[in-house]
This record gives structure tokens, C-alpha cells and sequence, in this order.
């Protein structure tokens, strides 16, 4: 793991005159440095990363430093939005056409996830918004790639059309059509087969069933952990095809995703879906500042926030937020909050998740997490549970009675130093100030507010994706 | 046949975890099946056996030979072997595209010692892109190397996936010669360059397995344990291994133990089919554990000399499927010494950085042992590969140059790094 990309700004700007209210272009020349090695990092194409970097060099030049952010802030904020914008567009939802069927293409290269985010986009279609689709795999050539749609198909529950005696792709399509236009299904799944972008045969096989099949939505499917090669194949693909939207798959694993920038960046076509797991129903709404942050290497503090929110007790958690709004957080919450973290899985997955900024002000200190180093991080919570065990039930409610002498009794007690409960006092009042802030949705804004209330149990104020759809239909 | 079903099946009783392997019908029919091929390969020449790893690998023109007549896929067998297994015909098919079916290893050996390189090459530089056709754009007309010609550099090893950091060392290492005027032309830095890749490649030894060579002939079965994310590649390169090691005159046995994905063991039995080796296979939702189990107990009852094992795709982040994969190795080790003997880790060329986090996670729940990089026909560069070796000393074995049978070359670093540049 790296250090966040606030954290080296910050490393870097620190070294510059003080006191400034605009960032100079000396600033951003530092800072730009930066980010365009997080991008990199991040899988982010080099040139895509070029063209992104002159940009937002542009944009920062001069601007007004806003009175709560540092410098560093400050172009991460920049870098943000200029990553959300780029990213965002038009919504998730598929645009159907008066007609029956509508065709929805799903076309990349081999192992991308098409056949599984064919299934997923069928039993999404159908739940939110009320579409009835038949599944078509046109793969003739990849080992039981026909007979893989067919037992997705019948483990969601949708229709899929068969016609094992074909082996022709756009044959097959031709009787899907007929067959769904007869039926009466009026979205008709068209899963392809893997191909590389540079097969001639393969891409002009696509281009004749695009061709007759008249598609409302030729989606691309795109493997979050792809590389540099993303500009190629997306470009390829857009060029030859014409793509009008883009599927991101394996979110779920710990890819940055720069992929995503790249994509959208060569193709202009909206990103609709993520897929973030093996089941049919773990497709998702694309949210550019979730994919932002995460190519910033701030976290996937959504992910996490959902995790929390299915394991953390509520009404627990809500006592907690009380206290935080109330400045009441006292070293025995503090404790409870910890029993909390342990259960939600090992430290080092947990850090990972998180963006390493925030992990400063609630830790207070950034973790880089190598093996031994989420290794001490566990054992430094264990240490801080044995402390603040160590302690009174009234120290633990206030502490601003530990004194030095309560202090040595304390280190006693928990094996620990004085220095060990130093620390950690001094951990326990900065981040109490630093929750006060975020209460206030003071330095992070909404954001760390809206995050801080997720965390701590209350319902998260994101769209509900799937009703609001129902609804709208 | 059905003496050798019964000698399994009564081995199999007495281990007690395996008593739903036993109920499977799938198991009995994958036997049976499989039968036919073991009754005429079961009486190999004795030198055969015995030269596994040096015919996988130094093979002379006597035992391509020998070895021929083992490869074989005539449309009568394949159809009785479909029928055994209770298939329609249309699941049987072979796939429209799929025209290498009865390769011989002579052909095979033949079509590879003449294109090996090229073919592999072709494909690296299918886009006449490579890391230097850029970089002379750059250098054209100039003299010396200047700021300019080194970032040019620094973002083709970028390009290449290779990643910023391994990429930034290798520069600035680049510049201090320059500067100390070391390099004072293009062709000497590019060497250096190449030279600090091959080096990097090259120090792999002790990791892993770079060679069979190395392993002792007395492992029976050698258990091959092929791992990775989703996608990847690992199903087409157990096909494409098992075609290869069998044409050395090998026994080889596969075992379908993804047992989560849709037709993931449909897809594996049509290789099996194609490379006309027997396979182990389990109801979909089985543990793969016991599906490990079972193959390994038909592995040493029929004496199979390589028993290859597919996983199911997984993330490294997961861990439950970790776990999952550990136990999967922990039971091939209680059944055959040191097993699982060869663990490869498939990696797609188009993976970005994410690749050496897989490779790190891989290898905390399994002794990953090489990596084989699939999908370098296509225009991906698959560098990562090198930061993987530079941090985990893993080796590279095998590369992936399209989705045919003999579409498997053995990984050479030169070959490798000069594709790069040339
Ligand atoms: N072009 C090309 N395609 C390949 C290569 N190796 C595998 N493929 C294709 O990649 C796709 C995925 O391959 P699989 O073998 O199913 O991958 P897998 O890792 O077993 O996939 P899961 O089991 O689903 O995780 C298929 O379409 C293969 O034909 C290669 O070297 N080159
Ligand atoms: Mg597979």
C-alpha cells in the first residue's frame, strides 16, 4: 500500500512558503508530480493520465485556497471533481425503445465477466425495471459457453433461448429475435463471445450482428483490475462497434480501477454498472466519487460503511453517534467502538478499506499496511483494549482526570508504558476533535458527516437505487 | 475396467471423509470413462515412465514418436466417450473453431520448434506498438539522452504494465549512468535496460519451480494445482497443459475442482474430450476439497503420472475462497507426500497493478510455485509479471498465446524482454 495521495501532497507542500492564500503554480507543479503517480499506480493509462494531469493543472492555477482546506486539500479536491466529472454522466438506467424486442449487446474480451453480467443484467432488467428478457449466448467457440448462460439462466429464473442445432452466431441471433418478437419478450440479452479487439474475423462478426440486430445498447464489459491495455481494447472496441455503455466487473476486489478512467475517457460512453461479486444480484449503480476515491487511493469508505452497517448493532451505534454529536465520546465508547472493529474481520482488511486520511485522525497514525505492519496495528488495538481496560470506570468516563500518577497505574497494569498511555490519550482527545469536526461537517463536508452517521449505524442517506427505479417506471 | 473401477472404489471406502464422493454417479462414469484410455496406455514402455520431466522438456525425435500414438482423439472413441458420460451429442460437439483436435505431438512439436519464438514475437507485437517504435519518434535526430528520451522510456515501461515503481527504478538507475556518462548511446541504453529486466527476470532461482527437471521422478502422481482470479485463463491452460504433458508420454489425470461456476466442469470435460484425458469431476456445490480427494485417490489407483487440478476463479481479498483453497491444498498434501508438488498461478496479461496484490495473496494461502501469463496474443504486455518476479521471485513458466490446443510456449526471458524492444 501506498500513502494516500493527501498524505504526499501534504509531505511535499509542507516544504513550500507558508502562509498562502492561492496555489501557485509552484504548487502545483509539486503536487501534480503526485498525482499523476497515484494515477499511474492506480492503472490509469499514461496518456489518459497526461491529458488529466494538464487539465487539472489548468484548473488549479491560481484558484482561491478555501479557508478550511490546506493546500493539499485543496488539489485533492480539485483532482476529486475533476475525476467525478470525468467519470459521472448520464444514469445507470438502460433506455428501452417502444419495440418489440429490444437488443442488448454485451460485447469484450475473454474473461471480462460477460456471461455472468449477461445473468446479472437479466434478473436486474426484470426486478427493477420490469423488463421481460430471453438470454441469447452467440459464444460458438469457447468450451460449454452456451450451456454456462443456460445454468445461469435457469438459476435466476429467466428464459434463455437454446438452438443447439445452430452454430452460427448470427443465425442464432436471427431466431432469438424471432423467437422473442413471437414470444413476446421485449429485451432480447445478446451475450458474445470473448475476442480480442485486434481480431479482425471476431470484431467483423460482432460488427454484422450489430448491424442486423439494430441494438439499443451495446454494453462493454471491463475487467477493474485491467491495466494500461484498457485504451486499446475500450478505443477498439468503441471504434469498431460503437459502444454506448460500459460495465465495470470484479469491484469487489482491491483493484484501484483505473481502468474506469481510461475507458470512459477513449469511449465517452457512461459507465452503467459495477459488478462486484459472483452472485446474479451483485450488479450496482456506478457512483463516480466512490470510483474517485478509490483510484485516489482514498478507500472504498462506502464499501465499508455497508459492511459496518450489516454487522454493527444499530442502536449501539446510535448511542455512539449521540455521544460523538454531544462531544460525550468518552474512553469507555471508545473501547466498545473497538470491540466493534474486531468484529468486523482482521485490521489490515478493515485499513485497506479505508482512506488512509482519515485513518491518521481516527488512529492517529497512517498505517502501510505490510503484513507485519497490520500485524502491529492488531496488536496495537489489543494494547489500547488493555489499557483502557486498565483504567477506572471513571477515568474511563473522564479522562481528564488521569494524571500522571493514575497514568503510571495504568501502564502498570496493562503491561504497557507510560508512554503507551500518553499515546493513547492523546489519540482518543484528537480524535474526539476530529469527530467534532466532522459532526459539524466542517472540514470534509457532508461527506465526512454522512459518513461518520453510515458508520455509526443510521441509514444511509444514499439512494435507494432499486425502488427509486421501481418507481419512476 | 471394471477391475480397476473396484480396486478405486474400495480404496476410496476406507477413506472415511470421502463417502459422497463415493455416491457420485459423476465419479464412476469419469472413470469409466476414462478407462478406455487408461487400458492402452496402461502398459507404457518402462523408459517412457520414466522420463516425465526430461521428455516434458528435452524431448528427442525417438520419443515424439513413442509418444504419438498416445495422442488421440478419432471421432469413433469420442463419441462412445460422450455416450458413457450421458451427454446429448450437442453438448459433445466441439466447438465450430476449434480445428486442432487430433494434433499429433509430431505436428505439434514440429509447428512449435518452427514458430515458438515467432509465433510468441507475432503476437507480442501484434500492434507494431512496442515499448520502442514510440521511443525512436523521441530519439530521432537527437544526439544524446536527454530528460526527454528517459521519461519517454520510463512511460513505455509504464505501458507495459511493468509498474511506476519497478519502472522508476530501472530509470533511475538509466540516469545515473548517463549521467556518470556510463551510456552515452541509445543502443547501450537500451541494452541496460534489457539487462536490468532479464536480471530481474532471471533471479527467480530457489523460488519456486523454474524447471520438472529439478523434481524428483519418484512422485507419483505429481499434483499440479493451477489457481487465480476470475477469468483469467486457468481452464483453456489446464487443456493446454494437459495436452502438452501427455504428449510427453505422460499419464495424466484432471480433476474439475471449480465447482461454483456455471458449466465450469462442462467446460473442462470438453478439454478433457479434446486432449482425450480423463477427468474427475463432482456435482456442482461439491466441496472441491473432496473433489481434490477424490481425484487423488483415482490418480494413485490408476497410477496416473500427473494429476492436474482446476480451481475455481477467485479474489485474492476473499477470504473465505483463501480458506477455501488452503484446505484444497492441505488434503492433496495428506494424500500424497509434498502434494500439491506445482502450484501455478494464471495471470492475464491485461492485468494492471492489481496483479502482484493477487500474487502476494496467492501465495500467503498456497506455495505458488510459477506463474503462467495468459493472453499475450493479444496487445497487452503483461509486465507485471516483472514487478511479480522483482518481489516475489516467483518464476514464470508458461505463456498463453491464443485459445488453441498448442497455443502454450514455455516462458523465456529473453524472449520475453526482447519482444519488448525489438
Ligand atoms: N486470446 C486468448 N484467450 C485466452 C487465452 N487463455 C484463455 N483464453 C480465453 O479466456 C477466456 C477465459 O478462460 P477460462 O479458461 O475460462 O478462464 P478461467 O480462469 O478458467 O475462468 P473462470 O474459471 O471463470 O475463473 C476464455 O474465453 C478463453 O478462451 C490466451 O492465451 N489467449
Ligand atoms: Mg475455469
Amino acid at each position: 500500500m501506498f500513502d494516500s495521495l493527501s498524505d504526499k501532497l501534504k509531505k511535499v507542500l509542507k516544504n513550500l512558503r507558508g502562509g498562502q492564500d492561492k496555489l501557485t503554480p509552484e504548487h502545483i507543479d509539486i503536487a501534480m508530480k503526485e498525482i499523476r503517480m497515484a494515477l499511474l499506480e492506480a492503472d490509469v493509462n499514461f496518456k489518459v493520465v497526461k491529458q488529466f494531469v494538464d487539465t487539472v493543472k489548468e484548473k488549479a492555477v491560481g484558484q482561491e485556497v478555501l479557508e478550511a482546506l490546506s493546500p493539499e486539500q485543496q488539489v485533492v479536491k480539485i483532482v476529486r471533481d475533476e475525476l467525478v466529472e470525468i467519470l459521472g454522466g448520464s444514469s445507470s438506467r438502460l433506455v428501452f425503445l417502444p419495440r418489440n424486442p429490444n437488443v442488448v449487446m454485451i460485447v469484450g474480451l475473454q474473461g471480462s465477466g460477460k456471461t455472468t453480467t449477461t445473468g446479472k443484467l437479466a434478473k436486474f432488467l426484470s426486478k427493477n425495471q420490469g423488463r421481460h428478457p430471453l438470454l441469447v449466448s452467440v459464444d460458438v467457440y469457447r468450451p460449454a459457453a452456451r450451456n454456462q448462460l443456460s445454468v445461469i439462466a435457469r438459476e435466476i429464473g429467466e428464459p434463455v433461448f437454446e438452438a443447439a442445432e445452430l452454430n452460427d452466431p448470427l443465425e442464432i441471433c436471427r431466431s432469438a429475435f424471432k423467437h422473442a418478437q413471437q414470444t413476446g419478450y421485449d429485451t432480447l440479452l445478446i451475450d458474445t463471445a470473448g475476442r480480442l479487439h485486434i481480431d479482425d474475423q471476431l470484431m467483423e462478426e460482432l460488427q454484422a450482428i450489430k448491424a442486423e440486430m439494430n441494438p439499443v445498447e451495446t454494453l462493454f464489459i471491463a475487467d477493474a483490475m485491467t491495466g494500461q491495455d484498457a485504451v486499446k481494447s475500450a478505443s477498439e472496441f468503441h471504434n469498431r462497434i460503437g459502444v454506448t455503455g460500459v460495465i465495470l466487473t470484479k469491484m469487489d476486489g482491491d483493484a484501484r480501477g483505473g481502468a474506469a478512467l481510461s475507458v470512459k475517457m477513449v469511449t465517452g460512453q457512461p459507465i452503467k454498472f459495477v459488478g462486484v461479486g459472483e452472485k446474479y444480484d451483485a450488479l450496482e449503480q456506478f457512483y463516480p466519487d466512490r470510483v474517485a476515491q478509490r483510484i485516489l487511493g482514498m478507500g472504498d469508505v462506502l464499501t465499508l460503511i455497508e459492511k459496518v452497517q450489516q454487522e454493527v448493532d444499530e442502536e449501539e451505534a446510535m448511542a455512539l453517534q449521540q455521544k460523538m454529536m454531544e462531544d460525550k465520546f468518552t474512553l469507555e465508547d471508545y473501547r466498545a467502538q473497538l470491540k466493534q472493529m474486531e468484529k468486523l474481520g482482521s485490521v489490515d482488511k478493515l485499513l485497506k478499506m479505508l482512506p488512509e486520511g482519515m485513518m491518521r485522525s481516527l488512529m492517529g497514525f497512517v498505517p502501510k499496511i505490510s503484513d507485519e505492519q497490520a500485524g502491529m496495528m492488531q496488536r496495537k488495538l489489543k494494547q489500547t483494549e488493555a489499557i483502557i481496560n486498565s483504567m477506572t470506570f471513571k477515568e474511563r468516563n473522564n479522562h481528564h482526570i488521569i494524571d500522571a500518577s493514575r497514568r503510571r497505574r495504568i501502564a502498570k497494569g496493562s503491561g504497557t508504558t507510560i508512554r503507551d498511555v500518553n499515546d493513547l490519550l492523546e489519540e482518543y482527545i484528537q480524535m474526539r476533535r476530529v469527530m467534532r469536526e466532522m459532526m459539524r461537517g466542517g472540514l470534509l463536508g457532508g461527506f465526512g458527516g454522512k459518513l461518520l452517521s453510515s458508520v455509526m449505524g443510521r441509514k444511509s442517506n444514499r439512494p435507494n437505487f432499486t425502488k427509486k427505479k421501481k418507481k419512476k417506471r | 475396467m471394471g477391475l480397476f473401477w473396484k480396486r478405486t472404489k474400495k480404496q476410496e471406502s476406507e477413506q472415511p471423509a470421502n463417502e459422497q464422493a463415493v455416491e457420485q454417479t459423476s465419479t464412476e462414469q469419469a472413470l469409466e470413462a476414462s478407462a478406455s484410455v487408461e487400458l492402452e496406455s496402461q502398459h507404457p514402455q518402462p523408459e517412457q515412465k520414466a522420463g516425465f520431466f526430461k521428455r516434458l522438456f528435452g524431448k528427442t525425435e525417438a520419443q515424439e514418436q513413442e509418444a504419438e500414438p498416445i495422442v488421440r482423439a478419432p471421432e469413433q472413441e469420442k463419441k462412445s466417450f460422450w455416450e458413457r458420460w450421458g451427454r446429448s451429442e450437442e453438448n459433445a460437439a466441439t466447438p465450430a473453431s476449434e480445428p486442432e483436435v487430433a494434433t499429433t505431438s509430431v505436428a505439434r512439436a514440429d509447428a512449435e520448434k518452427m514458430s515458438l519464438f515467432k509465433r510468441w514475437k507475432a503476437s507480442l507485437n501484434r500492434t507494431s506498438e512496442n515499448l520502442m517504435s514510440r521511443l525512436d519518434d523521441v530519439i530521432h535526430g537527437k544526439k544524446v539522452i536527454d530528460a526527454e528520451v528517459l521519461d519517454h522510456l520510463e512511460e513505455a515501461l509504464i505501458g507495459a504494465d511493468i509498474g511506476v515503481q519497478t519502472a522508476m527504478e530501472i530509470i533511475e538507475n538509466a540516469r545515473k549512468k548517463v549521467d556518470r556518462s556510463e551510456v552515452s548511446n541509445f543502443d547501450e541504453l537500451k541494452r541496460l535496460v534489457k539487462d536490468n529486466l532479464l536480471d530481474i527476470l532471471n533471479d527467480t532461482s530457489g523460488k519456486g519451480i523454474s524447471s520438472e527437471v529439478d523434481v524428483s521422478l519418484d512422485i507419483q502422481p505429481y499434483v499440479m494445482m493451477i489457481v487465480g482470479v476470475n477469468g483469467v485463463g486457468k481452464t483453456t491452460t489446464i487443456g493446454k497443459l494437459a495436452n502438452r504433458i501427455k504428449a510427453e508420454g505422460n499419464e495424466v489425470l484432471i480433476c474439475a475442482a471449480d465447482t461454483f461456476r456455471a458449466a465450469a466442469s462442462d467446460q473442462l470435460a470438453i478439454w478433457a474430450e479434446r486432449t482425450g484425458v480423463p477427468l474427475i469431476q463432482q456435482k456442482k456445490g461439491t466441496d472441491p476439497a473432496a473433489v481434490v480427494f477424490d481425484s487423488l485417490a483415482a490418480a494413485k489407483a490408476r497410477k496416473a503420472d500427473v494429476l492436474i487440478i482446476d480451481t475455481a476463479g477467485r479474489l485474492h481479498n476473499k477470504a473465505n475462497l483463501m480458506a477455501e483453497l488452503e484446505k484444497m491444498k492441505r488434503i492433496a498434501g495428506r494424500e500424497v507426500q509434498s502434494a500439491p508438488h506445482e502450484v501455478l498461478l494464471v495471470v492475464d496479461a491485461v492485468t494492471g497493478q492489481n496483479g502482484l496484490e493477487q500474487a502476494r495473496q496467492f501465495l500467503k494461502a498456497v506455495p505458488v510455485t510459477g506463474i503462467v501469463l495468459t493472453k499475450l496474443d493479444g496487445t497487452a504486455k503483461g509486465g507485471i509479471v516483472v514487478a511479480i518476479a522483482k518481489e516475489l521471485r516467483i518464476p514464470i513458466r508458461y505463456v498463453g498465446i491464443g485459445e488453441r490446443m498448442d497455443d502454450l510456449v514455455e516462458f523465456s526471458p529473453e524472449d520475453y524482454v526482447n519482444s519488448l524492444f525489438d
